[in-house]
Order: structure tokens, then sequence, then C-alpha cells
């Protein structure tokens, strides 16, 4: 029989640690099905499709430049467009907010699946973060066609982006976790979310700079975490006069990789029970 | 050679219910005005034991639970609606955790507690054969590898390309199994399955099952038609109130099981008044057979009969009574009437209290839950009295002989001329 080396599957209350991350890994290919199915699924029977990616962004970003550039006449440092400024922002902005909206029903939408067939149930929330994530990709286009259009060339500072996005990432990640994870017990937090997500685009430094809060100010403004991701985003992407505020920018880092940790902490604890109380 | 496939022991489960109402989910409101209470209440109190205005209930889904499985082995496991038998089988596939006990598992689990768990309408047959195979465990090598034996097992090759969603009920379902059919686990848990699609589709299930449980591969089964249990299954197991009730060969536990089960009514009784515009009427039916007649199961092998006593209130002229015999899956298995070996035609019945017995023969009717259908009519004019499914048997395999992958629906032993031909 092939099966001696096979190593035994030990079922019983509260152990699942050991094989988890394993099973994570063998389980690598479903969490590439369930995000390309939901990508697949994304724009199906509409008439644009992936057009919507370029557009909400595109609009959103017409709009703050409209209200907060030339009506309120906020200041962007020199040499920099408002519409790039603003940009830079609603990018890192729009993949939070996307992927916790995403993440956070992820483990209800899927209850079918939750129900029916194990898996490490970590995967539903990280591919629905996925999603977020090719949308996100899709509207940095917009970005690249605003440069060539202002004909801004990019500092050095570029090549950092992908740390910020990690960050971005983990931000999302992390409270789509607790989201998700708090969603099936309380369905209450299926509607906290969207008012967190347009609550925190004003309190976030997206339509504006966060070098408009006041210097005593900014240590605090700084707990949310979104502040240190778009201000990351924006050094890196504007360059020159833009400057990173690094007490700030350590403390955002420090509350995302806690959200981050407590996120899966409190995913893997409950999870356990998902298919019994979803 | 046999060797523990499933280890399972003293296996527990519970569930905590009747949190004073009985909301699918709490809401968090309620939990902080629950905890506001409880807090108050120690207070009041005095902070001695709270008292608890919560109904908290215990239900234990599994108590005690323990069973062994040997590598390929096909195992039924039977009981009524609410006997544990899912959650079972959940905590088996590792959907949900168990309270108590311990649980060894040896080889790969491949769980069906549902066709097409996953399927997503708005993706394509092709996408979802992708999707479906990786839900339920297959790479994606494996499954290109398998593609086209699962196309051609679920016959929608030309609408693969069609959202699954435009599929009819009949064709999703076909899919559905077809990509769970082609899984090679080395222990396959099957739920219930067969409880979709038409007879035909179920025999071809049921088919590919035994095909699995050939190959040397361990089978869990569960299911409530029992005809189904007894085709596949070398041992079963008996769940009631979430302990184990009985375990061994199946056509034992399934007898008794089926004996133990009080909706197989053999036997009816008509109280209702007759009337004067009731021309007949049936007022008793029974199943008798002859051997140790366990309420309704008979053995294959026995001739059994059906006592029927009417009445009839006018003359009546070409009047017929008959017994219709339904499976398990809702097919007709034959119609009979009173005046089969004589002729109907002229035939008289005056007013009054008559009996008849219709005697079945043994090898006949295949294993499996027949329901009765009995009345009286005059054939292609109208029907006087008609009752239906009032009482049922069940042909055990206690003496089924032949061959359990023998077709069709009814199994007669015919005559056979057999010789050799000199030229």
């Amino acid at each position: 029989m092939v099966n001696h080396s096979k190593t035994e599957l030990v079922i019983e209350a509260g152990r699942t640690e050991k094989q988890y991350w394993q099973d994570l890994w063998c389980y690598r290919e479903l969490f590439y099905f369930l995000a390309w199915r939901d990508i697949l699924v994304r724009y199906k029977q509409t008439a644009i499709g992936m057009t919507w990616a370029l557009i909400r962004p595109f609009l959103t970003m017409i709009v703050f430049t409209v209200v907060f550039g030339k009506l309120a006449k906020l200041p962007s440092p020199v040499g920099v467009p408002y519409q790039i400024l603003v940009f830079a922002a609603l990018l890192p902005w729009q993949f939070f907010a996307a992927a916790l909206g995403e993440c956070s029903t992820s483990v209800v939408a899927n209850s079918n699946l939750i129900s029916k067939i194990y898996f490490p149930r970590l995967i539903v929330p990280a591919s629905a973060v996925i999603v977020s994530f090719v949308d996100f990709l899709i509207s940095g286009i917009i970005l690249l066609g605003l440069m060539a259009w202002f004909n801004f060339v990019p500092s050095w500072r570029i090549l950092a982006l992908p740390l910020f996005i990690l960050i971005a990432f983990a931000a999302s990640m992390g409270a789509g976790l607790w989201f998700a994870a708090l969603n099936v017990k309380y369905r209450d937090f299926r509607y906290a979310v969207p008012f967190i997500t347009q609550f925190g685009l004003y309190i976030s430094p997206v339509g504006f700079s966060s070098s408009l809060v006041p210097e005593k100010w900014r240590f605090i403004y700084s707990l949310n975490p979104m502040v240190g991701v778009i201000d990351g985003f924006r050094w890196a992407i504007i360059g020159g006069e833009a400057k990173l505020y690094w007490p700030g920018f350590l403390l955002s880092l420090g509350l995302v990789i806690l959200l981050l940790g407590s996120g899966i902490w409190y995913f893997r604890k409950t999870e356990r029970t998902f298919a019994d109380v979803i | 050679m046999s060797k523990t496939a499933i280890l399972v022991e003293s296996l527990g489960k519970r569930y905590i219910i009747g949190h004073k109402k009985q909301d699918r989910y709490i809401s968090l409101r309620d939990t902080i005005a629950d905890t506001a209470k409880s807090l108050s209440n120690r207070v009041l109190t005095g902070f001695r034991k709270s008292i608890s205005n919560e109904e908290i209930e215990e239900f234990w889904a599994l108590k005690d639970v323990s069973f062994e499985i040997n590598q390929g082995e096909r195992v039924g496991i039977i009981g009524r609606n609410g006997s544990g038998k899912s959650t079972l089988l959940k905590i088996l596939s590792r959907i949900t955790e168990p309270t108590k006990g311990r649980i060894s598992i040896k080889g790969r689990v491949a769980s069906l507690l549902e066709v097409g768990t996953g399927f997503h309408p708005e993706l394509t047959g092709r996408e979802n054969i992708y999707l479906n195979g990786a839900i339920l465990g297959m790479s994606k090598a494996e499954i290109k590898k398998k593609f086209d034996e699962i196309v051609a097992f679920s016959e929608v090759e030309k609408f693969l390309d069609t959202p699954v969603k435009r599929y009819s009920s009949g064709m999703y379902v076909r899919l559905a199994f077809a990509v769970a059919a082609h899984l090679e686990p080395e222990i396959l848990i099957v739920d219930e399955v067969l409880a979709v699609g038409d007879a035909q589709f179920q025999k071809k299930c049921l088919g590919k099952m035994e095909e699995v449980g050939k190959q040397g591969r361990t089978v869990l089964f569960v299911s409530h038609t029992m005809a189904a249990i007894s085709n596949l299954c070398q041992r079963v197991i008996w769940l009631n109130k979430g302990q184990l009730e009985m375990e061994g060969q199946t056509s034992d536990v399934v007898a008794k099981y089926l004996s133990n089960q009080s909706n197989v009514t053999y036997e009816w009784h008509n109280y209702e008044k007759l009337s004067l515009e009731n021309e007949a009427k049936i007022t008793y039916a029974k199943v008798v057979a002859s051997g140790n007649n366990l309420g309704g199961i008979v053995s294959f092998d026995e001739d059994f009969s059906i006592e029927i006593e009417y009445e009839i209130t006018t003359k009546l002229e070409d009047a017929v009574v008959f017994i219709r015999l339904t499976d398990a899956l809702g097919t007709v298995v034959l119609t009979t009437w009173d005046t089969d070996k004589t002729n109907s035609r002229g035939k008289v019945r005056h007013p009054g209290k008559y009996s008849c017995v219709c005697k079945i023969p043994g090898f006949l009717l295949k294993p499996g839950y027949y329901s009765v259908t009995i009345g009286v009519n005059i054939p292609n004019v109208r029907g006087l009295d008609r009752h239906d499914n009032i009482i049922g048997f069940e042909i055990s395999t206690l003496g089924f002989n032949l061959s359990q992958g023998r077709l069709g629906v009814i199994t007669p032993l015919l005559d056979w001329q057999v010789g050799l031909r000199n030229s």
C-alpha cells in the first residue's frame, strides 16, 4: 500500500494548529482559483467591463481636484499637479476601501463553501483582497496616464512603491480579517464597513496633503494607519517636495503590523466555529 | 491487509441552542444588551453568582460515538433525520470541530456533502469544472488530465462555454457530479448526493460509486435509500439520536433499522363512514409476509401477499380492484387487477362486503422500498375509490443471490432453453 508514508490526520477539539499552515500551502491552488473566479465574475454581464475599474477612481479624482484644489484652494507641493497629488492618495485608499469591503463580506458570501467543504478559511478573505488588488493595478494605469499628460517624471523614490503597496495590503488584510470574522457572528458589521470607508475617505489625507494637519496633531493623526500608507505613496510617487513625517509613519506602520497580526489571530481563533454559526 | 483508515474514538459534538430567541445569527446589540443586563444583575446580587437569564440548552448532536473503518471498506451510515449523520460527516471532513473525542484518518479525504458546491452561476461550464475541482481538492494538473473524461461523463459538451445559470437543472447536476466522480481520494465521504437527479442519473451515480469502491478505496456513504445502501455497502453504522445504535453487516442492520422504523406502515384501516355517494370503498389493506414478518419487511426470495377488504353499495358492472406498486424513486413498477386471470367483461358485483388477496411471488421485485396504491375503478370509465401510497413494504436483501449490478426494474427468473447446437 502506498499509504505507509502518508501522515496521519488527527481531528480533536482545538487541534488544528499543526497542519494549518501546511494545509494553507496545499490549498494554494484553491486560493488562486477563488481569486480567479471573483475576478472573472466581477465584470460579467456589464457592458463596459473592466473599464469600471478605471472610471470610478478617475471621476473621484476629478471631483476631489475641483472641490479641494480649485474651490477650497488647498495647496499642493510646487510643481505637482493637484490631480497627481490626489490620485497618488486615491490609489491606495480605494484599494483599502474596496479590499475591506470585499474582505469583510467574503466569508459570509461564501457560506455555502464554508459549510460544505474543508479548506483553510484564511483563503477566502485573502483571495478577496487579491481581487481588489487587481482593480488597484488597473487603476494604476490612470496614474501613468496622468504622469504622461502632465509630463511628470517621478524620482528614484518610485522604486520604494512596492514596499508601500505591501503595507497597504497588510492594512486592508488586517482590518478585513477582523471584520470578516466578526461579520460571521454579528452581521452588524456588514453595515458598519461601508460607513467606515465613507467616513475614512474624509479623515484620511486623500483630498489634501497631510502637511495641512497642524504639527502638534500630526502624531495623533497618524493613529489612522492609512495616513502612513497614503503619505508613503505620495512620498514615493511625487518625490521632491513631499516629505515623510517619520514618527507618524512608523506609528502607522506599527499599527498596521498589529492590525494584521491580531486579525490573523482572531480569524484563526474563530474560524473553527464558522461552519456552526454562519 | 485490512489496515485502519478511519478510527473514531468517543466522538462528541455539542451545540448550544435556545439562546432565548432563536435568531439565525446574533446581533451585536443583543450581545451588548445581554452583557449589560448580566452585569447589572451581578451588581445587584452583590457579585454573587450571576443569575443567568439566558436559557442555554446543550444539545449533543453526537455523543460517545466510536467505530473503526478499514481501508477499502464501503460503509453506510443510516439513521433518521437529526440522528447526527450529517454532523458526523461534517466532523470527518473537518468542516466543524468535535467537542470531544478523537479521530485519526489515514489518507487523502474528499467529501461530497452536496453536489455542485461552489459552482458559480455566472461562470461557464468549463470554468466551473476547474473551480469545483479545485474546491474539492484536485490540483489544476489533475483536472486538466481528466477534463475530457469529466465532460464526456456529464454529457454537456455542447454547453461548455455557456454560463451554468442557463443550464437546465439536470445538466447542472450532471456536470457537478461528473467533477466529483473524478476525484481520486483514498477516502471518499458522500452524503445523500443521490437525492438529486432523475432515476437514470441516480443509477449512474450509484454505478460510479460502486466502481470507486471496487478500486479499493474507502467509501463512507450516508443515505436514506436503503436500496442504495444495500447495493453499495458491506457494513452499516446506524446512528440514533447521536449515538451508535448498531453496527454490522448491511443486511442485518438494514433489516433491524427498517423494522424499527414506524414509517413503514404495512397495515391500513379506513375509518371513514361509507356514504351512499360512494359506490365502492376500500376499508382495509395489509401486507402479509409468510416468514419472519418484521412489519413490512419481506425477504427477496419469499412470496408474500397483499390483503384487501372493500365494500360496495350499488350494483357494479365491469369494476376492478387494482393494486399499484411504486418504488422508492417514484417509478410505477406494476399495476395488477383482481380480474387479471379472469375476464372483467360483464362481471357483476352486488352490494356487500368483499375481501381479496393478491399474491406476489418472490424473485420478482428488486430489494428496496415500495409503496402500494389501492383502488376500485371501472377501467376507462371512472374511478370509484382510490388511496395513494397507504401502505408500504421493503424487499430486503435477504435471499438476494443475484448479481448486484443486474439492471432493470424487476428481477424475475425466466425460463431459458439451454442446449448444445450440433451443426
